[in-house]
């Protein structure tokens, strides 16, 4: 055997190999959001599905970002015709019942879709505790960079986003992040994105 | 300043609700109007760019080129921003500050990215010269070696 021919065509492969390694590791479906971190984007929307009291809000109420600053802010974008949006729908209104006392404000977006058509989803759901508001021609989506629905995002008292989600949300993982941005909280929010 | 304010507020209104004037949004500042050879070289600034821009929810399509909704409103920010007076660059920056890099269907030449010019360029010259040094060795008389 010619060794250094062969030590020349291994070294040749590895590194290709160590690449494709290192491929397999990575799921290509998944995007990394450079939000997490930084001031979230403004907005200003028009309510059109009003919630259940305590939460409630009158329909054709303008919610901006900027009034809701020294909360934490949970922005749920959804759409009637999202399937995986049925899952996650009971544990953002009961979460947002749960923390109704405490300084939390749930905000659904509507994505995509019509008003109309949202009320009759949230009628066939059994209700939704929180408001809801509309945004025409996906604007604040794509300010918060959405590439489906659902995502939500999870924006701090001082206005910066702490962590977005892709996909249903559970109860679970709303009441760690509430939790932990919270006035108070002793948790480390950094910690939790290495750990999720 | 017009001389029939009153007049012409109420003709602007008739206009809006009869849709020959689109009404703005109330967040957003009134535009001018564009003439038509303004509006064209606009729509091909925006064509351009937005030929540069992954659509978020499709297979490998630009935002130029994909019907979805999502393709369209997001064509429709390129050309409010390029009208606003922002250049292609600072428009593209907008969309990586939102969507990362992944959303510029090529990706920047600067960085690790380089590698993704420069390697398939060095695999031809290297393939190449491979392919000259074996032809040639096979097509060399070998000397007889008794």
């Amino acid at each position: 055997m010619n060794w250094k021919r062969a030590s020349i065509a291994v070294m040749g492969a590895v590194p290709f190999i160590a690449l494709f390694a290192y491929g397999f590791t990575r799921d290509p479906g998944e995007i990394q959001s450079p939000l997490p971190g930084r001031e979230a984007p403004e907005f200003a929307l028009e309510v059109f599905a009003p919630g259940e009291a305590p939460l409630a809000r009158k329909v054709g109420d303008t919610i901006s970002l900027r009034e809701l600053n020294g909360k934490v802010t949970v922005v749920n974008f959804w759409a009637s015709w999202c399937l995986a949006c049925r899952d996650e729908h009971s544990a953002l209104s009961e979460t947002a019942r749960q923390y109704a006392g405490s300084p939390t404000q749930f905000i659904g977006v509507l994505y995509n879709d019509r008003p109309q058509l949202g009320i009759d989803w949230i009628a066939r759901m059994g209700g939704q505790s929180y408001p809801s508001v509309v945004d025409e021609r996906s604007r604040t989506a794509i300010d918060y960079g959405l590439y489906g629905v659902p995502e939500t995002f999870i924006i701090d008292p001082s206005g910066r986003i702490a962590y977005k989600h892709i996909g249903p949300i559970t109860s679970g993982v709303l009441q760690t992040w509430i939790d932990s941005l919270l006035p108070g909280a002793a948790t480390d929010t950094a910690s939790l994105l290495e750990t999720r | 300043m017009t001389r029939y304010p009153r007049l012409t507020a109420v003709l602007v209104a008739a206009l809006c609700v009869a849709g020959v004037v689109p009404a703005q949004d109330a967040s957003s500042p009134p535009r001018p109007s564009l003439s038509a050879s303004e509006d064209s070289a606009l729509e091909a600034r925006t064509s351009a760019l937005a030929s540069s821009l992954r659509c978020p929810v499709c297979q490998g399509e630009s935002i130029q080129d994909s019907p979805s909704e999502l393709a369209q409103n997001m064509r429709a920010v390129v050309r409010d921003q390029l009208r606003d007076g922002r250049t292609p660059d600072e428009v593209k920056q907008y969309f990586v500050s939102k969507y990362g890099e992944w959303i510029l269907l090529e990706p920047e030449m600067k960085g690790l990215n380089v590698l993704l010019y420069v390697f398939p360029v060095l695999l031809v010259v290297g393939g190449l010269a491979l392919v000259v040094v074996l032809v040639k060795r096979w097509t060399t008389p070998q000397p007889d070696v008794q």
